[in-house]
């Protein structure tokens, strides 16, 4: 029988590959995009599992609001991105470095 | 869903309808030209909405089931929020209007922004939490990024989007497993389940990362990274706006997140408060100290001003959150007239952002010069200036509380601080000759934010404008 701490595992799981595609990855910043859906996705699954287990709808009502708000954060990510390319040539995380941080 | 819910919200349906009627405005007609007029029509309705709300009458009430709350700490708020708003969009308008960044868009982005704002300062609910928090966000990662052709202004923008969707996702996350083990997301709720032996481990872990996305978007040590290259790589009028309006709403949302959701148990986030408290003053006050830059060093500045409000919201008690209200409402004000002054510096007429360009202002420019300098005291907090009586109330409150530790860290950090605002004057007063003088050129907007500014920051220690009194009828309304 599958259960809740199944479903909070999983999540957990891919939020953390979501954090370490963000921190680890030195390639590409399309691969930063794919990293922050993973993590929004991986809440989406805490927020359905917790809302069925609970008997409560309000978590399903919550993730709705968090898929539409993901499609309008990827939307300009990648808008950013490509005013991005246009002014620098390429996309490489090592190249996002005009600004020392 | 009744009609009384409708007239609680109405000043921010209000402003998101202006915005969409000013996008298809400015959509259906001559575009650009009319972003001039769009500008001063949007800070027009800013100041309008802030008069209204902040008449708008006593007391508290919630809509749409508790989940916006419109009491005396979100009024306090969003009058801030409002005319700070407008504050910037009528000095920077001469700016963009030279570097041709004067789109239409960039009033509607701010206005959104302002949104909101208004809904995380009223949200009592995890979702109204989020949805006005990413509808800033979202609104700033593309203000960040306006001036296209840009490698900086994009950089700053990508940064921005990176490291704010990083903190939405650990806030949302929290939000998650606050909703999990609370059972529910209104904030009222989520107290009523902590009881006397405090909150169950799962609670608390969500807690943590609640605190962790809302210190990134108030740029507190450790999640401050993107602050100075943020700051640095915006154009000016926006590095302006990111250092006053939205400080101010996650400073309250921290605050309403805070005292509504976790009042039960102040024991339990007082000390993260608190540390993120102290690290953010130490760094901002020794990092800035190398900075030549004035928009990485306002970067600095900032996350140091930010350690100085946690505390006062790290003490937890009306005492405290007062004195984070006085705190932040002078710390915007004196950062309108900074960057009044800011967007002012050029040389034939490309902006200047180093510091030894200020050399020996003070003799081609007495007046402007002595209006920075009492500034630059008042940022560092030297009396009699009202950054003073800023940073007094916050650490008297942080003693009360039991945090004297803090408050004698803040005492040393403050200290260090000092130097690199009083390095500014230095400049200006007994700095080289430099070989070409800065323009004279400051629009009449801008000179009336910076000795407006100045000016306050001399009158306040007098009478406080009264601002204490309406920052305590917004605490009492917090943290009963």
């Amino acid at each position: 029988m599958i259960g809740l701490e199944h479903y909070l595992g999983v999540a957990a799981a891919l939020f953390v590959i979501g954090i370490f595609g963000i921190f680890l990855n030195r390639k590409n910043v399309i691969v930063i995009l794919m990293s922050i859906e993973l993590m929004l996705l991986s809440v989406n699954i805490n927020l359905v599992a917790f809302s069925f287990f609970s008997g409560d709808l309000v978590g399903q009502v919550f993730t709705m609001f968090v898929l539409t708000v993901a499609a309008a954060e990827a939307a300009i990510g990648l808008a950013i991105l490509v005013c991005f390319f246009r002014a620098r040539g390429t996309i490489a995380v090592e190249d996002v470095n005009v600004m020392k941080g | 869903m009744t009609s009384a819910d409708f007239v609680t919200v109405l000043p921010e349906v209000l402003l998101a309808v202006y915005a969409m009627a000013a996008l298809l405005f400015g959509v259906y007609t001559t575009k650009d030209k009319v972003a001039g007029t769009l500008v001063v029509t949007t800070a027009a309705v800013l100041v309008v909405l802030a008069l209204w709300v902040g008449t708008a009458g006593e007391g508290t009430s919630a809509a749409f089931g508790g989940a916006f709350i419109a009491d005396g700490f979100a009024r306090f708020a969003k009058v801030i929020i409002l005319l700070s708003g407008a504050g910037v969009l009528l000095m920077g308008r001469d700016y963009m209007e030279r570097h041709n960044l004067l789109r239409f868009e960039y009033p509607i982005l701010i206005s959104l922004a302002t949104v909101g704002m208004m809904m995380m300062v009223s949200a009592g609910d995890l979702m109204a939490l989020y949805m006005g928090l990413e509808l800033q966000s979202l609104s700033l990662y593309v203000v960040a990024s306006l001036r296209r052709d840009s490698v900086k202004s994009t950089e700053a923008g990508l940064k921005y989007f990176v490291l704010g969707a990083l903190s939405s996702g650990l806030l949302l996350y929290g939000a998650s497993l606050v909703y999990g083990y609370a059972g529910t997301t209104v904030f009222s709720g989520i107290i009523s389940t902590i009881g006397e032996d405090g909150m169950a481990t799962g609670l608390l872990i969500g807690l943590v990362f609640l605190i962790t996305g809302l210190a990134f978007k108030v740029s507190a040590v450790p999640f401050h990274m993107w602050t100075p290259d943020v700051y640095e790589g915006s154009p000016t009028p926006v590095t302006a706006f990111f250092a006053t309006a939205p400080k101010m709403a996650a400073m309250a949302l921290f605050a309403r997140v805070m005292l509504d959701a976790f009042g039960a148990a102040p024991g339990d986030w007082g000390q993260i408060v608190a540390l993120l408290a102290l690290l953010s003053m130490f760094l901002g006050a020794i990092a800035a100290i190398g900075q030549q830059n004035i928009k990485r060093l306002m970067a600095y500045s900032s996350i140091a001003h930010m350690g100085f409000a946690l505390m006062g919201l790290a003490a937890g008690t009306e005492t405290g959150v007062q004195a984070m209200l006085i705190y932040m409402a002078i710390y915007i004000a004196m950062n309108l007239g900074t960057f009044a002054f800011i967007l002012g510096m050029q040389r034939d007429g490309q902006p200047v952002t180093d510091i030894s360009a200020l050399s020996m202002y003070s003799v081609e420019y007495p007046g402007r010069a002595a209006a920075v300098a009492a500034l630059m005291f008042s940022l560092a907090g030297v009396p009699p200036l009202l950054g003073f009586a800023g940073k007094f109330a916050v650490l008297n409150a942080a003693v009360d509380a039991g945090y004297a530790w803090l408050a004698i860290g803040g005492v040393i950090a403050s200290v260090i601080g000092a130097f690199y605002y009083l390095r500014i004057v230095f400049y200006m007063y007994f700095g080289d000759k430099p070989d070409v003088a800065l323009d004279g050129t400051m629009t009449l907007t801008g000179r009336v934010f910076l000795t407006g500014s100045a000016l306050v920051m001399l009158a306040g220690m007098v009478t406080m404008l009264g601002v204490d009194e309406l920052a305590l009828g917004a605490a009492q309304a917090l943290v009963n």
